[in-house]
């Protein structure tokens, strides 16, 4: 009978815990939901989008507040930079694994960790003090989509490297025997073998890293030049919905500081369809 | 590990509970955010001198500087402009210091000066190309201030310009990143905090200030008030404000706070 | 004939492949050791005992960052002491109870799944009017912190399910069958057969937190002064950086010797993490 009541205790504790950890995200779509409404009353939804620019002002009828253009900077950028750090992620885990000597391995490994730990900031700092500088020389005016992609596929490379890594460890090594005992080769394998049954896993990084790019404030602010228009080409600059948060949130009043919430529940809206979407595609098992 | 989690959180309680402390005089300033970090930066002084005295500094604006210390929700405001007519009404001004804004382009542009209306059509995007306004070949990358920053406020209201009227290649935030932008492209030019831009030239950044109608952009120039694009930096109080509130002005607008005023890229009354 | 030559072509495949993955995981190592090797030889400099106990000056162009050091482990201790038991206690029911209590499990998970995507920036919109406004707790290092402990709870909860994942099911069976409670062989099989599971949940949380800026802004502040309460701001490494590099004249010089500071907390972090798990795993009663 104690047996029993203990069980209950801890199941109850556990669930108490899950519940906080789970309320997390209702509480911040209230508070988000909940300072947008303001703008979203004054302003009107429809204006988010159909406005002529993104020229805001603390009183709703004398600003325009369009969001498109910062939508279209963050699909950009983050398609970009993972289109670019998704192959080379996977290469260096395929690497770690299977190619390299295990010293050589062990090193790297210990290496991207470090490297997925580097703040922002810092892969900023670089990028505004090196590689801007650099597709300047290219082609004007440097704070470009390009550096925003350059920068931001460097900072959720080592994070994609490590997911695919674990993903990758996960196979069962039977399997590899297997593919050797048939003599397959070792490319063979990882394409006809090991890649089909690590993809739930691989998909579940990139999923992760793709949000983390949307996310992305400060590096992406230092790089991409932050003009509030629709970029034609991979030298224009653009803004992202994170950098108009930050750019602005501490300057802004009233109908402007709500536009600004607005801009983040945007974020929010995203962020939830990207997650369903990644369900909807791997059938619930994004856990697996 | 739960225990020791547990008693870490119990530290943390005492903690809190120590800092609660009732006994000391509080000062309370609000308003402009332009201000905000140059006043945090003096209370942190003046704290330090009067143990017993505790400055709270909130932002929100130079309205609501203008009229907290009326309403007594403040004992100071903070304004980044001078005060109109209708707002005189009960209250004192201070000036504490101030700011000048100029053009920047890079140490390598021959450009020397440029008139008004080769910095609307820069801005507004009628010029492109440096040859149009007297250098040398190549594009210009006009990069603005982010909404909302003073110094956009300054220039805007300096040319009459609205936000729309704007045309320009990049946007960006902090003084650092206008003044980096800036000094990793030759063909680039902003506008900057005189203060700030001065101490960067004076480190071998490569950028320089140009001369705004004739007058050369310097904190002297800002402080004689000779440069056109500058403005005060105010302390607003009620006509009778407490002795250790006084005490606090008289404090911020002496000498001994002027290189807190430099650091903060402003310049001191002379 | 015909297998013949699948075999050739499938072993030129096999050299083509493992030469790209060769030279791509260099690339991604160049990169990175350009940007580690620009920061360590700018950082150098700053680099000292003074440097890491002196208090800033000057706005942080002179000086050290004593007090930045003693804000941001305190940060620290409130994000993992509030986010550790919870996000402990959620792992568990998610991995050992969740067929109990199914609907609830699958709530709390979809709810992890978008917390975990929301970008930082949010969360500090959230803490600001949360934490900040609403909870009255001010600019705090207690703000700070809270906001951190939202946002490294999916990492937390996502890896340490992973390590309760990982420990084989003959051991629930076992302790089943021998009656004992299901509390005790949590708390006697379970845990310490996971404990390098969490572990790296651990430092994963403990680096995200470390790395974050955003979030941070507009919750702990900027105040460089030493803390002396939690309700006091407090500026972290990563808002010091931010702040010398974007808004201090001169302030480069400082803002690379921060990056290194952070830089080596980070291999610390992470190298104390694997030799703990490696000494566990040694000393584990039952080899696995």
């Amino acid at each position: 009978m104690s047996r029993f009541s203990k069980d209950w205790y801890l199941v109850w504790g556990l669930r108490a815990c899950a519940f906080v950890a789970g309320a997390i995200t209702l509480l911040i779509a209230i508070f988000i939901v909940a300072e947008s409404l303001p703008a979203l009353r004054h302003v009107g939804v429809a204006r988010f989008f159909t406005d002529s620019s993104w020229q805001p002002n603390e009183y709703a009828d004398r600003g325009t507040f369009n969001l498109v253009p910062m939508l279209a900077g963050t699909l950009f950028i983050m398609t970009g930079s993972v289109a670019l750090a998704t192959p080379f992620g996977i290469a260096a885990a395929l690497f770690c694994r299977y190619y390299a000597p295990s010293a050589i391995a062990r090193i790297y490994r210990r290496f991207l960790e470090l490297l997925a730990g580097i703040p922002s900031v810092v892969f900023g700092f670089w990028g505004l003090v090196v590689v801007v500088p650099i597709i300047n020389q290219i082609h004007p005016p440097g704070q470009s989509v390009l550096a925003a992609i350059l920068i931001l596929g460097l900072m959720i490379l080592p994070t994609i490297a490590l997911m695919a890594d674990a993903a990758l460890a996960n196979v069962p090594a039977d399997y590899h025997r297997a593919a050797a005992s048939l003599g397959l080769s070792q490319w063979a394998t990882i394409r006809g073998v090991i890649l089909p049954s690590a993809k739930s896993g691989l998909f579940t990084g990139v999923i992760l890293q793709s949000g983390r790019a949307i996310g992305e404030t400060l590096a992406v602010l230092m790089v991409a030049g932050n003009i509030p228009k629709i970029p034609t080409s991979l030298f224009e600059p653009a803004r992202t919905l994170t950098a108009n948060i930050a750019l602005e949130m501490a300057y802004a009043l009233g109908d402007h500081r709500s536009g600004l919430f607005v801009t983040g529940l945007l974020l929010f809206i995203i962020i939830v369809s990207l997650v369903a979407c990644a369900e909807w595609i791997s059938k619930g098992r994004i856990y697996g | 590990m739960r225990t020791r989690t547990l008693s870490l959180l119990a530290l943390s309680i005492a903690l809190l509970a120590g800092c609660e402390e009732t006994s000391r005089q509080k000062i309370t300033i609000t308003g402009s955010s332009t201000i905000a970090p140059l006043i945090a930066e003096i209370a942190k002084r003046y704290e330090a001198r009067h143990p017993d005295i505790r400055i709270d500094v909130q932002t929100g604006g130079s309205s609501r500087g203008i009229n907290d210390p009326v309403k007594g929700l403040a004992d100071v405001g903070m304004s980044s402009r001078a005060l109109r007519a209708s707002e005189s009404d009960g209250r004192v001004t201070h000036v504490l210091a101030r700011d000048g804004v100029a053009f920047i382009v890079h140490a390598s542009n021959p450009i020397s000066e440029l008139t008004d209306e080769q910095i609307l059509g820069i801005f507004t995007g009628k010029f492109d190309n440096w040859e149009q306004v007297g250098g040398n070949d190549g594009a210009i990358t006009s990069a603005n201030r982010a909404n909302g920053r003073s110094e956009l406020e300054l220039m805007m209201k300096f040319y009459e310009l609205h936000p729309e009227d704007f045309q320009v290649d990049l946007i960006s935030g902090e003084n650092q990143h206008g003044i980096k932008t800036v000094a990793g492209d030759p063909n680039a030019i902003t506008y900057m905090s005189i203060g700030a831009s001065e101490f960067d030239i004076a480190n071998g950044v490569p950028i320089k200030l140009l001369p705004l109608r004739g007058v050369p952009a310097s904190s002297k120039s800002v402080a004689s008030e000779q440069f056109p694009l500058s403005r005060p930096l105010i302390l607003i109080t009620t006509p009778e404000p407490l002795p250790h509130v006084s005490d606090f002005i008289e404090f911020a607008r002496s000498e001994s706070v002027h290189d807190l005023i430099r650091q903060q890229s402003y310049v001191p009354l002379q | 004939m015909a297998n013949h030559r699948l075999c050739l072509t499938s072993n030129w495949q096999d050299r083509v492949a493992a030469g790209i993955l060769w030279i791509m995981a260099a690339l991604v190592m160049a990169v990175f050791i350009w940007l580690i090797l620009s920061i360590v030889r700018n950082g150098l400099a700053s680099l000292s005992w003074e440097f890491l106990t002196a208090k800033p000056s000057n706005q942080g162009r002179s000086g050290g960052i004593g007090p930045i050091l003693v804000s941001t482990s305190l940060i620290l201790l409130v994000c993992m002491g509030v986010s550790l038991p919870i996000g402990l206690g959620s792992a568990i029911l998610l991995a050992e109870f969740t067929p109990a209590s199914q609907w609830y499990g699958r709530l709390v998970r979809r709810s992890l799944d978008v917390l975990a995507g929301i970008p930082s920036i949010v969360f500090g919109l959230f803490g600001t009017v949360f934490f900040c406004q609403v909870l009255g707790m001010g600019y705090s290092i207690l703000a700070g912190g809270l906001t951190l402990a939202c946002m490294v709870l999916p990492i937390l909860i996502r890896t340490s399910e992973e390590g309760l994942n990982s420990v084989p099911q003959e051991y629930r069976l076992a302790a089943a069958s021998l009656g004992i409670s299901r509390t005790s062989s949590l708390i006697h099989l379970l845990l310490p057969a996971a404990i390098p599971g969490l572990l790296v949940g651990f430092i994963l949380g403990l680096g995200r937190a470390i790395a974050e800026t955003a979030a941070l802004l507009f919750t702990s502040g900027y105040v460089d002064r030493m803390p002396e309460s939690l309700l006091d701001s407090g500026r972290s490494l990563t808002v010091h950086i931010y702040d010398l590099a974007m808004n201090v004249s001169g302030g480069n010089q400082n803002a690379y010797g921060s990056a290194l500071v952070l830089l080596l907390l980070l291999l610390i972090i992470n190298g104390s993490a694997s030799w703990v798990a490696n000494r566990f795993r040694q000393s584990r009663i039952i080899q696995a």
